[in-house]
């Protein structure tokens, strides 16, 4: 029961639906009466990504690289652009990172909308070796009349070190899933995300990260901004399986809601096994604080300049969190164009 | 500069002013001192044009503009500062940020120029250093994690950058320790000028032993009920507010 599969076999009695627990705030099933048909090959001119002067693999259509190995010893940073050059129609990508023993990557990968109203699942395997390294970066633009699902299954070795972002603006229906193991032994995952949504827009982050080992380490923080008929989702579960002992895990989710129309759905979750850990978890969700809008308006700033500032602040701590200063950089500037509105 | 006129407001339905009337000219300061729940910070706020507070009668001009008809962030560039009694905390924003923004928005208003970064930089500089304050400070979130003494010395550089004409500060001795105070009232000194006017609003007589008032006024039950030379706020001292609050 996946989107890929639908995506191939056309059966949509197989989409996940709100009867699926995992999948109750993202109804595919109530959504997609008909599976679309394939997009076709696409080989023109897709203009440039969001991530500049890096190494660049396109997927367009789902056709394209499928894999890419980064050797021990290896530094590299590349950029993945999966590219929806479609209109109505439907496709699946199927992508595997290897990353060997004590290697390092920076993954930039991108999420491009370029037509309207097509389906499209990116199917992500991605493995790290011992001691290596893996900085993933999501930046999901999607079509506002799309459905876009990206998934990610992320193996983890003793002592590997893996951080995401995934920044997203959205479609029709979009979800970002990431299911990672992770063997403790020292290594530490670092699991962000932020929602920036408008319009009639949903985004449905969804994690998941299992600590089969003793000494992992788990931080994560998700932000989300939501207006108009905007809908955001959270879904981060942690678990820490029997004998996975010394796990330390954090999980923060905190939303704001700029509409009286926007919704925001969170559901953090830590399932404990084991007895000598330190878990916590933190969910707020709010409005902007009109003192401090007033304050800053007493300063001379315009009503929605000193909105835009204190939400640009908000969703700053994420961004902040970022390692790789061009993506950083680049992940500033698409949150501060999709907030200027406000 | 100012000009209050029978001024009546209220907040949740409750009229807090009940029709006070006060003119501050050009050059001078005047205190406002009063009991508690006596309308001082609702005065602040309706000056400011703070949402919640709704004036049902009377006026207030700057330099014979209307000010009630203006949105906060124009009154403030038309020069009206407040020195906040709880300074907000700003998380994410870093305080040179802040103010650069705030005046570069002020300017902007004005129909001026921007400041560059270098004249900005040099600026604030120049002003922590008047109020001994760390510059480093001005690069964390503004006011988040400060003390109450950091918060009161942060709003009063932030007057000093962004150089009001008119400006009201609101309980601002109040969390600071003498050396502070003596610190913030410098600062406050030094802003004094022939077209600069300021409100002083406190509960205490001993802010107005550093920054002596032209004028101090009393308020009671939402109006002004007395008003006289510095002395007055040493009668208040000793007397307290109680013949006040029976005539009032």
């Amino acid at each position: 029961m996946s989107l890929a599969t639908v995506i191939l076999t056309g059966d949509v009695a197989e989409l996940p639906s709100k009867r699926d627990e995992d999948w109750r705030w993202t109804d595919l099933r109530g959504l997609i009466r008909a599976v679309p048909p394939a997009s076709l090959v696409y080989e023109g001119p897709i203009g440039p990504g969001p991530f500049e002067g890096a190494e660049t693999l396109a997927v367009v259509n789902g056709h394209g690289p499928t894999r890419l190995h980064v050797r021990a010893g290896e530094q590299r940073v590349v950029a993945v652009r999966f590219v929806s050059h479609a209109t109505e129609t439907a496709h699946l990508a199927r992508f595997a990172l290897e990353v060997d023993a004590g290697a390092s990557v920076t993954l930039l990968e991108s999420y491009e909308g370029q037509g309207s109203g097509y389906i499209a699942h990116a199917d992500l395997d991605i493995r790290l070796g011992e001691g290596a390294r893996l900085e993933r970066v999501v930046l999901a633009d999607d079509e506002a009349d799309a459905v876009s699902v990206s998934s990610a299954e992320v193996a983890l070795s003793a002592g590997s070190v893996f951080g995401q972002t995934a920044l997203t603006s959205g479609a029709k229906r979009q979800r970002i899933e990431t299911r990672v193991t992770h063997p403790g032994h020292g290594a530490t995952v670092r699991m962000d995300g932020a929602y920036l949504l408008a319009d009639k827009r949903h985004s449905d982050i969804t994690t998941v990260v299992v600590h089969d080992g003793v000494d992992g380490t788990t931080e994560q923080l998700t932000k989300g901004v939501v207006r108009d008929q905007a809908r955001g989702i959270f879904q981060g579960r942690i678990v820490v399986s029997e004998g996975a002992d010394r796990t330390d895990a954090r999980m923060g989710h905190h939303a704001l809601i700029l509409s009286e129309r926007a919704e925001v759905d969170a559901k953090p979750e830590l399932l404990i096994y084991a007895d000598d850990v330190q878990c916590a978890h933190g969910n707020t969700i709010g409005a902007l604080d009109e003192a401090a809008i007033f304050y800053a308006r007493q300063r001379g700033i315009p009503d929605a300049q000193a909105r835009a500032m204190l939400t640009e602040a908000f969703i700053g701590e994420v961004i902040d969190r970022i390692g790789h200063e061009g993506a950083r950089d680049a992940a500033r500037a698409w949150a501060a164009k999709r907030l200027g509105g406000y | 500069m100012l000009k209050i006129k029978n001024l009546h407001a209220t907040v949740g339905g409750t009229e807090i002013l009940k029709g006070l009337s006060l003119d501050v000219p050009a050059g001078e300061v005047h205190a406002i001192m009063g009991p508690n729940g006596a309308g001082k910070s609702t005065l602040s706020y309706v000056l400011t044009g703070r949402g919640g507070y709704e004036v049902t009668q009377g006026s207030a001009t700057l330099d014979g503009e209307d000010l009630l008809a203006l949105e906060p962030n124009e009154r403030a560039a038309k020069g009206v500062f407040l020195s906040f009694q709880y300074p907000l905390e700003i998380p994410g924003v870093p305080a040179l940020t802040f103010v650069r923004t705030a005046l570069n928005a002020q300017r902007k208003a004005r129909g001026e120029p921007e400041v560059t970064a270098p004249e900005f930089l040099k600026l604030a500089r120049e002003k922590a250093a008047g109020l001994k304050m760390d510059f480093d400070m001005l690069k964390r979130p503004l006011n988040v994690g400060f003390s109450g003494g950091e918060k009161k010395r942060m709003e009063i550089l932030q007057m000093a950058m962004l150089a009001p004409r008119f400006a009201i500060l609101d309980e601002t001795d109040s969390g600071l320790d003498i050396d502070a105070l003596r610190i913030v009232s410098d600062g406050v000194n030094a802003m004094r000028s022939p077209d600069r006017a300021m409100l002083v609003i406190t509960h205490y007589q001993r802010l107005l032993d550093y920054i002596r008032p032209d004028r101090v006024h009393v308020l009671v039950g939402g109006r002004i009920v007395a008003s006289g030379g510095p002395d007055l706020a040493h009668e208040l001292e000793r007397e307290g507010y109680d013949k006040y609050a029976r005539a009032a």
